[in-house]
This record gives structure tokens, C-alpha cells and sequence, in this order.
């Protein structure tokens, strides 16, 4: 039973967020909520790698750019389905996980030199994109705009809202399933202790190769999703240290290595930024300089983010309703 | 097919330059050598050191001047940032230290973007362009005083580590941490004074740059990536390894620009960093992984 009752939350909060088109039209929340998902999305991804398997990643910016690269691309110069071009985007973004896992994992790199050449792959991806011509270098790639369900392409944002927030539901459930299975305890063994991991006969390498792929995959996902919600891709955008950064910060706010914590974390992200601008009339990276307090706060207090005070919090709420 | 002289002159370019990135570098291998670190916030504190420098030349004093006043500034400031902050909230994990120095160095960058905008700055100052005659080629006097004063950091760093008392302690924390508790010495306060030093090398580092670049809250990036590279192909923790790695990284970067133009010659310094970091992680001088 309770091994079931957290797909049944996941399955409620999905049902419950689905309403909100219902209950607003306005377009500058629901575009809010839909980067959110986006990110959550992003996240979800990072989770993968980076909480249930250890391996911290900065540069996860160059999944999300060749997913929204690889689907604009295809639409744009070879005529590909929007749908299609999305999927294959998201096979592309697995490619270069499991290209860039196999290349340093191989090298036997872990901790911080794993997080340097992750940080250095996205930069060299974003230099190459803003140089070649296959991108439209500087000036970037549009999605021709044809508004039409076959091109993936409405006129509500309620839609995309409702296809991101299935996509994110859709991760959750299936980081939930990982978390139950074998592949799941691999992962969180060779984050706790890889040279034990390996003593007791995990195949590190291929949990490690398994977890990079599935994580480039999700965030390729996310980017290619982005893509075709602004219709538009260029080099910062799509290979940016920006999404690297807030992929991070979502999981760890939110809460590393859960389920719930990307989503928690994009959504507390938002609130939170939105709050910063407020109180300090919108100074430009204040909202940043916001989260990255928040990191090291969270770091140095509440390892488990938003997830873990708000189970601590339904824990104190339980205990004080028995003694009552 | 270049000139010679152009050539020439292009390589002596590339050493002056590569000095800085050196004594950049210094810093960066020195807090890894010592605490097992990479220091994410590092370039962000370049940032921050080479704003101070502008708002002293603001304030009239010369960037030359501001150098040993910024450079005691900022070791306490790096001193604190330690003891107070990455310190206590990283619990001893190395990946919470990763987390933290990121979260330090959006926490600066983004301040400075709140308080400065994305202004792009220079300063103006008389000597800027003015010129040595070698009799084969010329040589500009801020990069030679950029050179000239790495090597004296650099060298006045190594008597620190070699001479003193403070630098045996630091070794012996490098080395064997529990060890060097055991013999009295107060890590906190040793990796707190590494930190110190390195942000101490950023900021002389800082003054050196601003007479030739601009300043920007993003400056520090550019400069960090290519600190990584050098350390890294130095060998993480090895001083002598960031030195011959900076001067190479400055040769390779000026001919590079000088052959693929500006906007490819970074490629080449990540292509190197990928390449060592994947063939020979423990880079060309270190000696452990």
C-alpha cells in the first residue's frame, strides 16, 4: 500500500495543477507557470545524475541546447514532423550524455574534475553553436511559426501547459519507479560509496553511463520542449551556463535526490525570484543573488530542501495531532 | 605564411599575458592543493577585486598603487568567506563545498550586476598604450609591468611557502590534514589563510588587468575557465605547474587569435582542457589524481 501512495500523490498534484487553467486565463501566469515546468523538467533530469547518483554536473546546459537545438533544427531545415523532431531531439541530448559519460567516466574522473570538464563541454558546445553555420551561428534558429496541433503549435498556453506538466507527472513517475528498482539502489550506492559500490560487484561504470544518458535525455527533453514553445533557439539560450545553474538550484532547493524536489525547487525558484524583484524594485540578478543565498543556506541547513522541510513539518503537524 | 617579427611579437604577447593568467591560476591550484577544492567562486572574487580596483580609480589612486592595499583587502575578505561561510556550511563534504563556492559566486556576480548594471568599463590611464622599444620588436608597458609583477608575486609567494612558519603549516595541512591537527597547527584557520592567499593573487592579478580590459560583472568568467584550464594541465595543487601552464595557456591563446581570429582562439584552450582532462587528468606536472 504504501509504496503505491506516492504515485497516487504525484498522480493528485499533477490533477490539481492541471486545473489552474481552469481557474485563470491570465497569460503572464500561465507562461510562468509553463518556463517552471520547463525548468522542472531540466531539473528532474539533473536530479538523476546529480542527487541519486552523486555525480555533480555544471554543465547541463549541454543537454538542454542540443535537445532545443537538434528540434528547431530539424523543423527549420529538413522538414521534420514537430513531434518527431522532438522525440529525436531528446534521443540526440541521451547521445551526448552517454558520449560525454563514456569519454570521462572512462577517464575515471569523478568529483570536481567531473564537474570542470561537464562545465567545459557547454562551453565548448555553446562556442561552437554561435559559430556555425548549421545554427545560424550568432543570429540563432527560428521555428517557422504555422499555428496548427500538427506542428505542435496552439494558440492557448493552456496546452503547453497541460503537455509540460504530463511530461514533468510523466519523469516523477518514472524517477519513482528507478527509486524502487535495483537500478535505482545502484545508483544511490555508487553515490554514497562508488569504490564500495564496486567492491560488492556494481558495475559502476554502467549504472554511472546508464544514469548520464537517461539524465542528457530529460533535460534534451525540456530544451527541446523550450524550443518549441519560443520557437526560437540561440547559443545562450540553449547552451547558456543559465539552465545549468537553475537545473541545479531547483533539485537542491527543492530537495536532492527525490522525487518531488525538482518540482518543488522550479516553483519555489519562481516565488521566490518574483518576491526579490518585489522588495528590491526589480535591480537586474537581484532575484539570482537571491538563489545563490539560498543555495548555501540550504546546503548549510536543510540538506533536503523544501521536500524535507515539508515532510518535517507534516511529521510535527502528525506528532501534535496524536498527543492532542 | 606570418612574418617573423609578427610571430615574435605575438609569442612575447602571449608570455606577458600568460603571466597574469598565471599568477591567476596560482591561486586557484593553491586553495585545491591545500583543501581539495575547486574554488567555483573564484572568478566572481576576480570580478569583485577588479571593480575595487576601478572604484579606487575613481577615487584617483592608481590601479599600480591600489595593488598591495587591495591585495591585504581581499586576503581578509578571502579569510572571512572561509572561516565564515564555506567553512561551517559545507559540513567537511566536498561536494557541499562545490555547491557553496557556486552559490558564492552567483551571490557576488549578481550583486555587482544589481550594483553596477552590465555596463562594460575601462579606465584611462596615461601610460595605457605607451611602448618599449626592444630594437625587434615593441613591447606595451602594461603587459610588462603585468609580467614583471606575476613573477615578483609568484616568487614572494614561493618564499611564504618555502620560509615561514605560516607556509610550513600550510604544507603540512596539504599533505596530511589529521596529522598537522595532531601537531597543533589550526586547520580552519590554515585553510581559511589559503583562501586568504588566493583571493590575495586575484587581486594583485586584478590590478594588473585593468590598466589594458574592461571590467563587467561577467569578467571573471572568461578569466576563471582559463584558470581551470591551466591548472588543470598543470596538475591540480602544483604551483610550478600553474606557472608553466599559464605561459604555454598565453602563447597558445595569442597564436591561436593570431591564426583563427579571436572568437575561435578560446576553443583551442577548451579543446586542450577536454583533451588533458580526459588522456591526463593528473596534468603535466602533478602527481596524484
Amino acid at each position: 500500500m504504501k509504496h503505491w501512495s506516492v504515485y497516487g500523490s504525484i498522480g493528485l498534484a499533477a490533477v490539481v495543477f492541471a486545473a489552474l487553467p481552469l481557474v485563470t486565463d491570465s497569460n503572464t501566469v500561465l507562461n510562468a507557470m509553463v518556463t517552471a515546468m520547463i525548468i522542472a523538467l531540466a531539473a528532474q533530469g539533473w536530479n538523476v545524475l546529480g542527487g541519486y547518483g552523486g555525480q555533480l554536473s555544471f554543465g547541463h546546459a549541454a543537454f538542454f541546447g542540443t535537445g532545443a537545438y537538434a528540434d528547431a533544427i530539424l523543423q527549420a531545415s529538413c522538414g521534420v514532423n514537430a513531434y518527431a523532431a522532438l522525440a529525436i531531439a531528446t534521443a540526440a541530448g541521451g547521445l551526448v550524455g552517454l558520449a560525454i559519460g563514456f569519454l570521462s567516466f572512462r577517464a575515471g574522473l569523478r568529483g570536481s574534475y567531473f564537474t570542470l570538464v561537464t562545465l567545459a563541454f557547454a562551453e565548448v558546445f555553446r562556442i561552437v553553436a554561435n559559430a556555425a553555420p548549421v545554427t545560424g551561428a550568432a543570429s540563432g534558429t527560428l521555428i517557422k511559426l504555422d499555428v496548427r496541433a500538427v506542428n505542435f503549435q496552439f494558440a492557448s498556453r493552456a496546452i503547453y501547459f497541460w503537455i509540460i506538466l504530463a511530461l514533468v507527472a510523466a519523469t516523477m513517475l518514472l524517477m519513482r519507479g528507478i527509486e524502487q528498482r535495483r537500478f535505482g539502489a545502484w545508483l544511490i550506492a555508487v553515490r554514497e560509496n562508488e569504490d564500495a559500490a564496486k567492491a560488492l560487484g556494481v558495475d559502476t561504470l554502467r549504472v554511472k553511463l546508464q544514469a548520464i544518458t537517461l539524465s542528457a535525455a530529460m533535460t534534451a527533453l525540456a530544451g527541446g520542449f523550450y524550443a518549441q514553445y519560443y520557437l526560437f533557439v540561440d547559443s545562450t539560450i540553449a547552451y547558456g551556463s543559465w539552465i545549468s545553474v537553475e537545473a541545479l538550484l531547483a533539485t537542491i532547493i527543492g530537495g536532492i535526490g527525490t522525487v518531488f524536489g525538482p518540482v518543488f525547487g522550479a516553483l519555489a525558484l519562481y516565488f521566490l525570484g518574483e518576491f526579490a524583484k518585489y522588495i528590491t524594485g526589480r535591480a537586474p540578478g537581484i532575484d539570482l543573488a537571491f538563489y545563490g543565498t539560498l543555495l548555501i543556506l540550504v546546503v548549510a541547513f536543510a540538506r533536503d530542501g523544501v521536500q524535507g522541510l515539508l515532510s518535517k513539518a507534516a511529521g510535527a503537524v502528525a506528532r501534535a495531532g496524536k498527543s492532542a | 605564411m606570418f612574418a617573423l617579427p609578427l610571430l615574435v611579437a605575438s609569442i612575447l604577447n602571449g608570455l606577458m599575458t600568460g603571466a597574469v593568467y598565471a599568477l591567476i591560476a596560482v591561486g586557484l591550484t593553491l586553495v585545491y592543493g591545500v583543501l581539495h577544492i575547486i574554488n567555483f567562486a573564484h572568478g566572481a572574487i576576480l570580478t569583485a577585486a577588479m571593480f575595487a580596483a576601478f572604484l579606487a580609480f575613481r577615487a584617483g589612486i592608481d590601479p599600480y598603487l591600489a595593488m598591495v592595499p587591495l591585495a591585504l583587502l581581499f586576503f581578509g575578505l578571502g579569510y572571512a568567506m572561509q572561516r565564515l561561510v564555506i567553512g561551517p556550511a559545507s559540513h567537511g563534504d566536498d561536494r557541499n563545498i562545490l555547491l557553496v563556492t557556486l552559490g558564492l559566486a552567483i551571490v557576488i556576480e549578481n550583486l555587482l550586476l544589481a550594483a553596477f548594471k552590465s555596463d562594460t568599463r575601462t579606465i584611462e590611464v596615461p601610460y595605457g598604450f605607451a611602448t618599449i622599444d626592444l630594437g625587434f620588436t615593441f613591447v606595451v608597458v602594461p603587459l610588462a609591468i603585468g609580467f614583471a609583477v606575476s613573477c615578483a608575486a609568484a616568487a614572494l609567494l614561493w618564499v611564504l611557502l618555502a620560509r615561514t612558519d605560516t607556509g610550513k603549516a600550510i604544507r603540512a595541512v596539504a599533505k596530511e590534514k589529521l596529522g598537522a591537527a595532531l601537531a597543533g597547527i589550526d586547520v580552519a584557520h590554515i585553510y581559511a589563510v589559503t583562501f586568504g592567499l588566493g583571493a590575495a593573487c586575484l587581486a594583485v592579478a586584478a590590478c594588473l588587468l585593468l590598466p589594458t580590459y574592461y571590467v563587467n560583472p561577467r569578467v571573471g568568467n572568461a578569466y576563471v575557465l582559463v584558470a581551470f584550464t591551466i591548472v588543470v594541465l598543470g596538475g591540480m595543487g602544483s604551483i610550478a605547474g600553474a606557472i608553466a601552464g599559464g605561459l604555454f595557456i598565453g602563447v597558445v591563446e595569442s597564436l591561436s587569435g593570431l591564426f583563427f581570429g579571436e572568437s575561435l582562439g578560446q576553443l583551442g584552450i577548451f579543446l586542450i582542457f577536454i583533451l588533458v582532462l580526459l588522456v591526463r587528468p593528473t596534468g603535466l606536472f602533478g602527481a596524484r589524481a
